[in-house]
């Protein structure tokens, strides 16, 4: 429930100002995942870069979708993986299928989850990330109909395991500061 | 606009996920059955992306060189010593360099050999790494009315990077040596063999089919060769290494994992197969 409507009444009409305070905060969850996607695609100058892309990717759905699913619906969601596949050089619709299973997963366990202490969550994040990788890798053996190696797509799940406590930290601060709708 | 009651849209919302599912399923048929559109649409996003990525290259490679300074600092010392000795040993290489040279230079004028046209030559920034889990790819910003073709090769200062595979409007993707999909013929210079560089998608392709006979040596160098037209010939790739596993690879001689800079040669070469044809080239290749 919204704060405007826990005490009914009449009040003026919300400002533009404020209306558009409102949209940009609705929209930062979706807006920041997409901005650290494309700065995964900078040349860093490391070796295997491209884990990057999908572990940050990853952690961003699993973090929305836990403690903001209203600003990370399934249509994004979508988008995202879209973008993930393009950015990332999957076959077309993996990374879309991974994603949408991550978000409908973490959904389900929602309730669960966000009562629970970080270790917890990151915990599960990391085996998440690997079922996830393991699908990413099977749908990509199938469309391409060739056993391709595992080590690159684990090692993908080490990388995101190992950055989440990061972004969950940057997530968090702005989960409660920029992005808070209610604080517009 | 409809008003449809809480229930309504309840099942309505409950069911948009399996919905997107299904059609991430319509997605991969669609991907599987016109492999082109894939690579058209993401060709468009690096165009339109590439301003983005142009801006954001200047601070990064001044972060980055500040980055190399401040740890080359700390390393002054050995770092002199190491390349005193490597200079003296490159002169002495000079010298060996230069009388080989002027030999050479007299054996194909007693010859009356014809020169290989000289090659023309762009000169591209790195802005983005095109590659995935299972594809290694740098994509370069080239101008607006730029001349670079498919098939062209990409060279950095010290060997072979990779062939242009897509050319898109401001960009184009090179495919590195070391993708899982790069085949390229090589030479192995000192028992001047033929074999294919496989790249296995590791940071060392692996060398295959070479003649009987005809082991590749452990430090050998490995150069391009002409074969099938796709290639000039004697362009440095790098240098025979067995793996732990005993299996024949190749150290690129090319930096592969910090490409700044490369130079897109167009050598008017004629031998890459049109894409419908690549395509069906992996199901004849397996046995």
């Amino acid at each position: 429930m919204a704060a405007i409507d826990r005490t009914p009444g009449i009040r003026p009409r919300v400002t533009l100002g404020r209306r558009l305070d409102i949209a940009a905060r609705r929209a930062f969850p979706v807006g920041c995942t997409v901005l650290l996607m494309l700065a995964c695609e900078t040349p860093f100058g490391f070796a295997n870069q491209a884990a990057l892309l999908p572990a940050v990717t990853l952690a961003c759905v699993y973090f929305w979708t836990l403690f903001r699913p209203a600003a990370m619906p399934p249509m994004a969601v979508f988008v995202l993986g879209l973008l993930l596949d393009l950015l990332g050089y999957l076959p077309i619709g993996v990374g879309v299928l991974t994603l949408l299973v991550v978000h409908g997963v973490t959904l389900r366990a929602r309730r669960v989850l966000t009562r629970q202490r970080f270790a917890w969550v990151w915990c599960v994040f990391a085996c998440v990330a690997t079922a996830a990788s393991v699908l990413i890798w099977a749908l990509d053996c199938l469309l391409s109909v060739r056993l391709l190696p595992l080590a690159p797509v684990l090692f993908g799940t080490v990388v995101a395991s190992a950055l989440y406590p990061a972004i969950a930290n940057l997530l968090a601060r702005a989960h409660r500061t920029v992005a808070n709708p209610e604080r517009a | 606009m409809f008003r449809l009651s809480i229930q309504t849209r309840q099942a309505l919302g409950r069911l948009t996920l399996p919905v997107l599912i299904a059609a991430a399923f319509g997605l991969m048929l669609i991907g599987k059955a016109d492999t082109v559109l894939a690579d058209r649409a993401r060709m468009a996003l690096a165009d339109s992306l590439s301003p983005i990525y142009v801006l954001l290259a200047e601070p990064l490679g001044r972060l980055r060189l500040a980055f190399g300074e401040a740890t080359g600092l700390l390393s002054l010392r050995a770092e002199n010593a190491q390349l005193r000795a490597e200079n003296e040993q490159l002169r002495r290489w000079q010298s060996v360099a230069l009388a080989l040279d002027a030999e050479n230079q007299r054996l194909k004028a007693n010859l009356r050999w014809i020169p290989d046209p000289a090659p023309s030559f762009v000169t591209a920034r790195v802005v983005a790494d095109a590659g995935g889990v299972y594809a290694k790819a740098v994509l370069l910003a080239a101008g607006p009315n730029h001349a670079i073709r498919k098939g062209q090769i990409a060279l950095d200062e010290r060997g072979l990077v990779g062939r242009v595979t897509e050319v898109g409007a401001r960009t184009a993707r090179v495919l590195l040596l070391t993708d899982l999909n790069s085949r390229i013929p090589v030479i192995l210079e000192n028992s001047r063999t033929q074999a294919i560089l496989v790249g296995t998608n590791g940071s060392r392709p692996r060398l295959l089919y070479w003649q009987e006979g005809a082991r590749p040596q452990e430090g050998e160098r490995v150069v391009s060769s002409a074969e099938a037209n796709a290639l000039p010939a004697d362009l440095p790739v790098g240098v025979v290494h067995y793996s732990s596993a005993n299996i024949p690879e190749v150290e690129p001689a090319a930096m592969l994992d910090r490409l700044e800079l490369v130079r897109i040669f167009d050598y008017g070469l004629t031998g890459i197969v049109p894409p419908e044809a690549a395509l069906r080239a992996p199901a004849e290749r397996r046995h």
